[in-house]
């Protein structure tokens, strides 16, 4: 199957720093992806970069097979929800009304929403349990609260390509449970998802790992796959070991920290 | 109606009603105190006192759709014309244009000069409001951090404030008792003044509430904002324009008057949660409120003289500023 999204020998060098050192990678419809690495190791780069938030260097991204810099902003909008990491929202209007600029890609700077729009919107936030507190001002909610509002806006664009940057920050064991699961299913339903994320049993908990550091690739695949199990435990300086475990008769790879 | 329309409704009618009311006051204030038998007074109502009223609220209204402007472009809760330096900017070229004038106004008569002098202050206003707040962004290298954009915009002021107190030692007698108009004044408001003042509130209001859905998306922060679509650089340009258009205008006709655009989005904010749309223009009626009501306090306090509007908003709007700073703690 064609890729939705794909990435070229992407390089960038950001503060001296050598941030992506020729990443190529591509995603299918229907994948759940999470990235892993070390702090500095340029998940969050490669993120803005496929979702044309920055231009790199050098190498190219293509989304549907053409260039994500020949697409119109709005257009691609519509394409690509993006969730940045926490700390740069902060204002003073209604979650709800937060939630709500994820339809913007699709109504426009001028357009009305209409009905669809709520709907979309009302769909997002009871799957992040954000209605308790839609009328709250962003500024007044606690982080996780926060988070979960943030994740609602970017899953109400409703988009067939989601680049989440640490979707999981904030939330509690439950809340993060019911992330994952929804991400799973939206891959299911022939999206692309592709998150960063820091805790890696719930990254091995995708279809795929990106295991990234110093800007590169180091390994892509499968949990199941050794040799991309023992690149994770590499790029970590072994500060924990992968186990099997079998929950519910179904085996699933662990972390567990090494003391 | 639900529960949040309703709250801004009953925050619009409140507005509403203080600014009707103040009017009232406006349209009594005089210099023996407040008078209400306008048949009596028809032609010092007519001529001096309703253009006064009337060019009050408008400026008020520029200012607070000017700091409702600023404080989400730059996504800082106390940003304000005053302190990005683009009333300084606006100061300026309005010194610039007086003193010009006084030199050439002898020279076309009288009459043909006020008119040229009008027009001239609004533009060097608001061409002044531009390069004052583009300098202050230059030196803050963007928005990215609000203390350092803050800062600059004091810097920016401070320098530019400077540039005009020059101007106006070297040529004094152009400038002679036009001290208390950049003190911030409505007494030199007229007819003409109000007709200047209610175009540019014609044009900037609906303008900025056409965009103030992008005021909602930088809520998210500038890279999730252009996530959503959104061009920025030319929005950005186009809000900036608005802002300075705004505050020049204000300042062309009523001098430096602070703090207004300051506190007229914070009152908003405080009484109803809203998006921009509402808060812009909940803001211009806010400040048109707070103008109007600091005018008839200025006229009435030390009757039969009058204290400068804009020195009893600078006292308040400090104060108010002090607080909020306390409140907040952080950065």
């Amino acid at each position: 199957m064609n890729a939705v999204l794909q990435a070229e020998g992407l390089m960038l060098q950001l503060g001296g720093q050598r941030a992506l050192d020729g990443v190529s990678v591509a995603f299918r419809a229907g994948e759940w992806v999470a990235v892993v690495g070390p702090n500095g190791a340029g998940k969050s780069t490669l993120l803005s970069l496929l979702a044309g938030l920055r231009a790199a260097d050098a190498g190219r991204v293509q989304l549907q097979g053409r260039a994500l810099a020949d697409w119109p902003a709005r257009e691609r909008a519509r394409q690509l929800a993006w969730l940045s990491q926490q700390g740069e929202a902060d204002g003073d209007i209604a979650a709800r009304d937060v939630v709500r600029l994820g339809r913007l890609p699709r109504h426009g700077l001028f357009g009305a929403p209409d009905a669809a729009d709520e709907a979309a919107v009302e769909r997002a936030m009871v799957e992040t349990e954000c209605l308790a507190f839609a009328g709250r001002r962003l500024s007044q909610l606690s982080g996780g609260e926060r988070q979960r509002v943030l994740l609602a806006r970017a899953l109400a664009v409703e988009a067939p390509v989601l680049l989440l940057d640490e979707p999981t920050t904030h939330l509690d064991a439950p809340h993060q449970r019911a992330l994952l699961r929804g991400l799973a299913a939206r891959a299911r339903d022939g999206a692309a998802v592709v998150a960063v994320l820091h805790d890696l049993t719930l990254a091995l908990t995708a279809n795929r790992l990106l295991v990234m550091s110093r800007g590169r690739i180091q390994a892509d695949g499968p949990p199941d796959d050794a040799r991309l199990r023992a690149a994770l435990v590499q790029v970590f300086d072994g500060a924990f070991s992968v186990e099997r475990v079998v929950v519910d008769g179904r085996g699933r790879w662990v972390a567990v920290p090494t003391l | 109606m639900n529960d949040s329309t309703r709250a801004l409704a009953a925050v619009a009618a409140t507005l509403l009603l203080a600014a009707a009311a103040l009017a009232v006051f406006g349209l009594a204030a005089g210099s023996e105190g407040l008078s209400f038998a306008w048949g009596r007074d028809w032609d010092l109502v007519a001529a001096i006192r309703a253009p006064r009223t009337v060019g009050a609220l408008f400026t008020g209204a520029l200012l607070g759709l000017a700091g409702a402007i600023a404080q989400g472009l730059f996504r800082n809760p106390l940003a304000d014309p005053y302190l990005l330096g683009s009333a300084a900017g606006a100061g300026l070229g309005v010194v610039l244009v007086l003193a010009a004038g006084g030199l050439f106004g002898r020279l076309i008569g009288l009459a043909n000069a006020d008119l040229l002098l009008r027009f001239g202050l609004v533009g060097a206003a608001f061409a002044g409001a531009l390069a004052g707040v583009t300098l202050t962004l230059l030196l803050a290298r963007g928005t990215a951090q609000p203390m350092v954009l803050l800062l600059s915009g004091v810097v920016v002021g401070i320098l530019l404030s400077a540039v005009s107190e020059t101007v106006m030692l070297i040529a004094p007698e152009a400038l002679r008792g036009k001290q208390i108009f950049l003190l911030g004044s409505t007494a030199f408001l007229g007819w003409n003044s109000v007709a200047v003042l209610a175009g540019a509130l014609l044009v900037t209001l609906p303008l900025s509430l056409r965009f103030a859905r992008a005021l909602d998306a930088l809520v998210l922060g500038e890279a999730s904002a252009r996530s959503l679509g959104l061009e920025l650089p030319r929005v950005r340009l186009l809000l900036v324009v608005l802002m300075a258009l705004a505050t020049g205008t204000a300042v062309a006709q009523a001098g430096l008057v602070a703090f207004v655009g300051l506190v007229a989005p914070h009152i908003v904010r405080r009484l109803v949660v809203v998006t921009h749309g509402p808060l812009l223009a909940l803001s211009a009626l806010a400040g048109a409120v707070l103008l109007l009501a600091s005018d008839v306090a200025a006229r009435s306090v030390i009757a039969p003289q009058e204290l400068p509007v804009g020195v009893l908003t600078a006292v308040f709007g400090g104060l108010y500023l002090m607080v909020l700073l306390r409140r907040r703690g952080r950065w």
